[in-house]
């Protein structure tokens, strides 16, 4: 076996050493009924070859987004990750390196993480940020829970406008810790007024933005208002490159940001593994969950850089850790980095640009089609239309023909009376023929 | 004359009339090893016996100090947020963390003595 | 003095014959950082210019700039190139990290992944066009399922801790369904720090368990501590001294008596896995890390994958969302309702990570049942002889066999001025990542060692000789070298105490000061 670098002379001659009879003399400890005498219920060993083939014709049974003109988003967008990332990521000193605990050895995690960190403060302008969370929803659950135990206070509440999922992974986390949500319909005709809301048993507001439905949101009113009653606004953002274009959370006075990074360097992959994005202000920095490199000096002054703040984690705060985090999402923020070192300002602004104009031309279209109505008069990407019948069947008709045309509400909001409602992404991956393909199928099922 | 007293979590009370000012002793900070924070109780605060008024952090542990005895919090050494280090350097005089006004005198004599502390220290290893 | 500055006095910097004027050495390059070879307009994407449109951002486009650096792919791939030199991996050589299972990476793992049929996958297309996707779930289900005799699996936790909070979750739904009310969790003092984390997390309190001095869990203390407030113990087995709980069916049954759950860290499976069904074992629930088991790469810390195995009677609390076989194909239960009623809701978004079950099943079926089972035969034996070769010169810290890690303490090193951390950092030098020091907390000065079963003989003999050499050199009194160490490393030790006083977490523009804690 490939893997496996012992030989049956090695196995012996160990054997001999340890003074054991056989390997399975050393699993004397198992209680005898708990032992398993033959091999299990599965297939046995194969090669490359078998293992390829048999994964292959998995896969082969997918439509992969790029095989159709797809439109999908709400949470996450197929975007061009330049041929450099995925080389990078997978130098073997990066793909199979531990957690760096040993600085000495860990250096180029930790400089890589220390621009990570940096990156992200500085897109969402934001102060400080974290080395990562598994996604955006569990860092959003983690926001919540740090503004519980800044505020001393249990009550949040969530926009109607903010990704169900997150939503839900609040409740879940909260639910179990004791803490209290309060959570509001989605509205995706009107923006939500919350302000007026948050009272002074209030911990924090959650909002997304752009909303899951795409409206773009000044929130400097509302971050006003939560602060008057000392609560906090948490901001979660889904799609990173909005942040190229649009105000950041930082600039309109939020105190936390959740967002998803999966938009730089990260595949879509089925859903999994994302990158959670965590960033606040300097003064909360020591109630922020998860990992954190810092600067610092060696025994010859030079500059290097460690995980600092440890004493907050799981490993050594145990119970009073501000979150059970442990391994978090380590090669994808790289792959964050690295893709965002490569757009750079400008690259990064232009980009952002892209998706904006391309968006804006599809909607612009869809809206002029019989029937439908454009419902967010302001997006970055991604945008919602009302049609004339129920979205989901469409979007399974149009799936047939190789467009995948967006998320029908109903996926996300089963019972809400949204069963209308598309939501449509629009990256700089959508060509204009992607666009005619979209229009054309949709003004056919519509008919 | 000041009379100071101590407890089996390390911590030290010097009380002064109804005053008390509460530190963690030498042998809790060569444990700690180089501190790094301390997180102390706001002015006002009401803190119980035997329970958590403070945490002080190193590198590789972070550890509650709980109040010797009961009482209002008066002050508290705000130094400390600047230089930590200043309870691995004199832990029992500008490393202190609160000063109380006791509630219950009586508390105090449930404490050990410098004697009883040294000879509890010694019996730890 | 600070044992920082202790460390700084006790040995003389490089000295002029090895300083280099560009402060470079050989092959280890000093780089700097990103923000630092910025140059405004350049850009390694070259874009189109975007089509000419009415913005629709409601007043809201980013005034101001962000602040990123431009630089050319040559010098980004440059960049990263030099950083990733400056890393040690599983790659370059072993890792013996007590608990982690740094075993090899398979390459296969990454191709597959790739395929554009599971990575260019959108988690909300239509189930008709995901059936492959799905099925995928549905056959690292079932492998987790056989392995270990479990009838029901969660998916979507993200990491190993990530599972364990699932498991207490469904631990607490199963609790409210019945109307019981128990606060308590017990949990061994050599305990991982994310089980009480993850126990407080959940809306228990935590009640340690001691160890015998066969470095077991305490049968009779643990007895002492059941009751009827009880919802479940947190066990690891083996356990995190490397030995299996022999007692375990007992503490099953004793958990199970008193009406509570036994929910077990998965962590160490690779010693067991193909020979023993934890089922057998009488567990309820089980996290599996499939970036330690199930050879998925450790990346520099994450992305990793939990699965929860479950019993029966926790099966219904699983979160959402599930993956189902039926006669119409396999689909996705994302709802509450139903079948569901009373599923935990979510966890995370969307269905899990998936490229790491891509990853996860391509090493399962790489191995097979066979191959599985003799991997953990030999994760065993590399451990057995290790504790042999070196049991006379380390002191081990409990008798007999060990599993697939041997724990050993600093006895051996008393009265040498030699600590644990200094016989790390010279191991570094000798070109070794450290096992793992200080942990489980139940020994002084513990050292954990795993080496797994993809390390071979002459890799295990080259580390005892190495370990031997640095054994009897504390013992010769060369205290000195340890305190030194490491030399050869791109960095040397490094202060955490000053980064841990004056956190310095980012890079700011040169004309922005930090801003004061408030």
């Amino acid at each position: 076996m490939r893997y496996l670098p012992l030989t049956e002379a090695d196995r012996a001659a160990m054997l001999a050493e340890i003074g054991a009879p056989s390997i399975d003399a050393l699993f004397a400890d198992v209680p005898p009924a708990a032992q398993v005498k033959g091999l299990f219920d599965l297939p046995r060993a194969m090669g490359e070859i078998e293992v390829e083939r048999a994964l292959s014709r998995l896969a082969a049974k997918n439509l992969p987004a790029g095989a159709a003109a797809s439109f999908l988003g709400c949470g996450a967008y197929r975007h061009h990750i330049p041929a450099s990332v995925d080389h990078l990521i997978q130098r073997g000193e990066f793909l199979t390196s531990y957690t760096p605990y040993q600085p000495e050895i860990s250096q180029g995690t930790l400089q890589a993480l220390f621009e990570f960190q940096t990156q992200v403060a500085l897109i969402t302008g934001m102060d400080v940020a974290n080395a990562s969370m598994y996604d955006g929803a569990t860092s959003c659950a983690e926001a919540v829970m740090m503004a519980n135990r800044l505020t001393h206070r249990k009550k949040a509440i969530l926009a109607g406008d903010l990704h169900p999922h997150y939503r839900d992974t609040a409740l879940t986390y909260a639910r179990f810790a004791g803490a209290d949500i309060a959570t509001r319909s989605p509205h995706p005709d009107v923006p939500e007024d919350i302000a007026s809301l948050v009272s002074e048993d209030v911990s924090c507001v959650v909002v997304q933005n752009p909303g899951v439905f795409g409206h773009v949101y000044d929130l400097a009113p509302l971050a006003e208002a939560c602060h008057r009653q000392g609560a906090l606004l948490i901001v979660v953002v889904t799609e990173v490159v909005s942040l190229g274009l649009v105000k950041s959370p930082g600039e309109m006075d939020a105190d936390i940001v959740a967002a998803e990074g999966q938009s730089l360097g990260n595949a879509l992959s089925f859903g999994g593994p994302y990158v959670g994005l965590f960033a606040t202000r300097e003064k909360f920095v020591r109630q922020m969950p998860g990992r954190l490199a810092g600067e610092t000096r060696d025994v010859e002054g030079r500059r290097g850089w460690v995980l600092t703040l440890s004493t907050r984690e799981q490993h050594i705060r145990r119970e009073k850790a501000t979150s059970n985090i442990c391994t978090n999402s380590g090669l994808c923020a790289l792959a964050f980095t690295i893709h965002l070192a490569l757009l750079g300002e400008a690259g990064f602004t232009r980009l952002a640009a892209i998706n904006h104009a391309r968006a804006v031309g599809v909607a612009e279209q869809a809206a002029a089609l019989p029937g439908v109505q454009l419902l967010t008069p302001t997006f970055f990407n991604e945008f919602t239309l009302r049609l004339p019948r129920a979205a989901a069947p469409a979007v399974d008709a149009l799936a047939a023909r190789g467009v995948l045309a967006g998320v029908p509400a109903s996926r996300l909001w089963p019972s809400a009376g949204l069963d209308n409602l598309l939501i449509v992404a629009v990256t700089e991956l959508n060509t204009d023929e992607d666009a005619a393909a979209l229009i054309a199928g949709l003004r056919e099922v519509l008919r | 004359m000041s009379i100071v007293k101590y407890t089996r979590d390390h911590e030290w009370l010097r009380v002064d009339a109804d005053t008390a000012v509460i530190g963690i002793t030498d042998y809790a900070q060569t444990q700690l090893g180089d501190i790094v924070y301390v997180e102390l109780p706001t002015v006002g605060r009401r803190v119980e016996k035997g329970k958590e008024a403070a945490v002080v952090e190193s590198v590789k542990a972070a550890s509650e100090v709980y109040a010797p005895v009961s009482g209002e919090v008066v002050a508290v050494n705000d130094a400390l947020s600047g230089e930590p280090g200043k309870v691995n350097a004199d832990p029992m005089g500008e490393g202190w963390f609160i000063k109380l006004r006791i509630a219950n005198s009586k508390e105090l004599d449930e404490l050990m003595d410098e004697a009883q502390y040294q000879s509890f220290v010694e019996g730890l290893h | 003095m600070s044992e920082w500055s202790k460390a700084l006095g006790g040995f003389a910097h490089s000295g002029a014959e090895s300083a280099t004027i560009s402060g470079n050495r050989g092959l280890q390059i000093e780089e700097p950082l990103l923000f630092d070879q910025d140059m405004a307009g350049r850009s390694g994407v070259d874009l189109p210019s975007p089509p000419d449109v009415t913005e629709r951002l409601g007043a809201l486009r980013r005034e101001r700039p962000i602040g990123l650096p431009g630089l050319s792919e040559p010098q980004v791939v440059r960049h990263f190139t030099r950083l990733s030199q400056k890393n040690y991996a599983i790659d370059s050589g072993l890792y013996p990290l007590g608990s982690c299972t740094m075993k090899h990476n398979p390459r296969l793992n990454e191709k597959l992944a790739r395929l554009p049929g599971f990575a260019d996958l959108h988690p909300l297309q239509p189930l008709a066009t995901v059936q492959g996707a799905l099925e995928l779930i549905d056959t690292l289900a079932h492998w987790l399922k056989v392995l270990t005799g479990m009838p029901a699996v969660a998916l979507s936790p993200a990491a190993g801790a990530h599972g364990e909070l699932c498991g207490l979750m469904c631990i607490r739904a199963a609790l409210d369904a019945r109307g019981e009310k128990r606060t308590r969790v017990l949990v061994p003092e050599s305990a991982h720090g994310t089980n009480p984390a993850t126990a407080a997390l959940s809306g228990f309190t935590v009640d340690a368990i001691p160890a015998n001095e066969r470095g077991r869990v305490d049968l009779a203390a643990m007895r002492a501590k059941l009751g009827p407030d009880v919802a479940a113990i947190m066990i690891t087995n083996p356990n995190t001294c490397g030995l299996f709980e022999n007692e375990i069916i007992a503490i099953a049954e004793a958990v199970h008596g008193i009406g509570g759950y036994f929910y077990c860290d998965g962590a160490n499976f690779n010693a067991i896995v193909g020979r023993v069904r934890p089922a057998d074992l009488g567990i309820d629930c089980m996290h599996i890390n499939l970036h330690k088991t199930f050879s998925t790469p450790h990346g520099g810390g994450g992305p990793g994958a939990g699965p929860v195995v479950l019993a029966a009677r926790l099966a219904p609390f699983a979160p959402l969302p599930w993956v189902v076989h039926d006669r119409q194909g396999f689909r996705l239960v994302e709802l509450s309702d139903g079948e569901a009623g009373h599923a935990l809701g979510r966890l995370k978004t969307f269905h899990g990570q998936i490229g790491m079950f891509v990853r996860a099943l391509a090493y399962m079926m790489s191995h097979g049942s066979d191959g599985l089972r003799q991997a953990s035969s030999d994760a065993v034996l590399n451990a057995n002889y290790l504790l042999a070769r070196l049991g006379d010169v380390l002191a081990p810290s409990f008798p007999g066999p060990c599993m697939h890690e041997v724990l050993f303490d600093d006895r051996s090193l008393r009265d040498t001025g030699v600590t644990t951390l200094d016989l790390a950092k010279a191991l570094i030098d000798e070109g070794y990542h450290p096992m793992t020091m200080y942990f489980p907390l139940v020994v002084h000065g513990a050292m954990l060692i795993e080496p797994t079963e993809t390390e071979s003989k002459e890799t295990l003999d080259r580390f005892v000789t190495v370990m031997r050499g640095l054994v009897a050199k504390a013992e010769a009194k060369e205290g000195a070298a340890f305190g030194a160490a490491p030399r050869f490393t791109p960095r040397r030790r490094l202060d955490e105490t000053a980064a841990a006083r004056k956190p310095v977490l980012r890079w700011r523009p040169a004309a922005e000061p930090s801003k004061a804690a408030e």
